[in-house]
């Protein structure tokens, strides 16, 4: 029977409160939201939080809704309300792409979008999806709100630019036009994390490439980025050719580890089939063919 | 802590430890037996409970979390104890062979319902999605989908039954 060390529980009123309640407590307190990160975590002792400040009634961070030139995500918004989304389903197909791989629908009915963020797991998805598309993160701290962007949100494996008296309350992702998104996932078996995975983004301006976002999940990527394939595809026309030589760049500067799920080599060959599958159907998406 | 959560529709006071699952409140505080207890991590969904409505793992709750809320278990389904008094899930799971060893049934049963009150004709495509983050280890999962279909189809019927008995019911 896997049992947590022992906390103290406080079930924050607003935002406000949080902050209060995570700063009176000090850092060996932590905010949960889903839980189903922290929780497990805390079963097999590798997390002790003293104090756990629960966010779960903040209905004030929940929902998508477009905002000027961004959508904006609340960081309690539930994976099941982000694939359940019409904003995204009509915006960024890379996110319903990515969330209908994300664990299983029961996770994905508790688990949140900030939640998996700060979790900054190596292998997480959105974290890669964000990333691809240049998302934003809003960090509400007892001094007012600060936006970080996702590329320096994650300061290394299970580490955020977030202090431990500071909550995340909102993704901001800006809405392109001309833009296509895709996001593919190898896994051993249904809803495990993954072996690999990689989002796409595209903007195109004609034949052309305008600009390109490639996030890359569980392979060892700085940032969850492929930025040399990125920059590859930066004024190129939007072709196979163009597609093939990103997906080789960006397997060449992965740095995967062997691991149960596999080797060296056999991650490399996934990024490789995976950055160029995505950016083939996100370049389709931009163009209305799909 | 003192917690009040409304199972099953009636509400159940305890003062419970704040790292107590809502899995082991169920079973071990208010002796509900019928959801399991299973692999302890968030995989298996033999613990599945609804949450205001939206099926858990309820070994991944915190029994403090579910504080003021709505949970739903296996013991609820039921309306009496005649095989009658069964909700549509548990006749379909009867009839189509739905489970051989049980433990995962009650966990499956709970989503299929959550399911179904969402969506009053799934495909088999659907039903398998529901029911992914569950592990049955008899039935291939095969005889799980045909059980909710069923269930879907019986509805369908009494649903239909009900419109007829009441549109007759206003014409005469």
């Amino acid at each position: 029977m896997q049992v947590p060390a022992s906390f103290a529980y406080e079930r924050a009123s607003s935002v406000r409160d949080a902050l209060d309640l995570l700063r009176r407590h000090g850092p060996d307190a932590r905010p949960i939201a889903g839980g189903h990160s922290l929780l497990p975590m805390m079963k097999l002792r590798l997390a002790e939080p003293t104090v756990l400040v629960d966010l779960g009634g903040l209905a004030e961070l929940a929902g998508v809704a477009i905002e000027g030139t961004n959508i904006r995500f609340g960081a309690m918004t539930r994976h099941a309300d982000v694939l359940a989304s019409p904003v995204v389903a009509e915006h960024l197909p890379i996110l319903v792409d990515a969330e209908r791989v994300i664990a299983d629908p029961l996770v994905r009915n508790r688990g949140t979008v900030g939640g998996s963020l700060c979790q900054a797991d190596p292998s997480e998805d959105l974290s890669a999806a964000f990333s691809a598309l240049r998302a934003s993160v809003v960090i509400s701290g007892t001094n007012g709100d600060r936006v970080v962007a996702v590329r320096d949100f994650h300061r290394g494996p299970y580490e955020t630019a977030v202090a431990h008296d500071e909550l995340v309350t909102d993704v901001l992702v800006p809405i392109r036009p001309r833009t296509g998104s895709a996001y593919a996932k190898v896994e051993r078996r249904a809803g495990d994390w993954a072996v690999a995975a990689a989002g796409a983004v595209l903007t195109l301006d004609g034949d052309r490439i305008a600009d390109a976002g490639i996030g890359l999940a569980a392979v060892g990527a700085t940032h969850f980025v492929a930025v040399e394939a990125e920059e590859s595809l930066r004024g190129a026309p939007a072709t196979p050719a163009s597609f093939t030589t990103a997906g080789a760049l960006a397997a060449e500067h992965v740095r995967p580890v062997a691991d149960q799920r596999g080797p060296v080599d056999y991650k490399r060959h996934l990024v490789e089939v995976l950055v160029t599958r995505t950016l083939t159907r996100a370049a389709a998406r931009a163009r209305g063919e799909a | 802590m003192e917690i009040t959560v409304v199972v099953n529709g009636r509400p159940h006071t305890r003062d419970v430890e704040p790292r107590l699952l809502l899995t082991h409140f169920l079973r071990d505080e208010l002796s509900l037996t019928g959801t399991h207890w299973g692999c302890d991590t968030t995989t298996c969904g033999a613990c599945t409970v609804r949450l205001d409505g939206v099926p858990v793992k309820s070994c991944t709750v915190l029994a403090v979390m579910a504080d003021g809320a709505r949970v739903d278990t296996v013991e609820g389904l039921a309306t009496g104890w005649g095989e009658g008094d069964l909700d549509p899930v548990q006749q379909g799971f009867m009839t189509c062979h739905g489970l051989q060893c049980g433990f995962c049934t009650p966990g499956m049963l709970m989503t299929s319902r959550a399911l179904l009150d969402q969506d009053p004709d799934p495909s088999p495509e659907t039903i398998r999605e529901a029911i992914s983050g569950q592990i049955c280890r008899c039935t291939g999962y095969e005889n799980i989908v045909r059980s909710v279909r069923w269930a879907a189809e019986a509805e369908q019927a009494a649903r239909a039954t009900a419109a007829s008995t009441e549109a007759s019911g206003v014409s005469s």
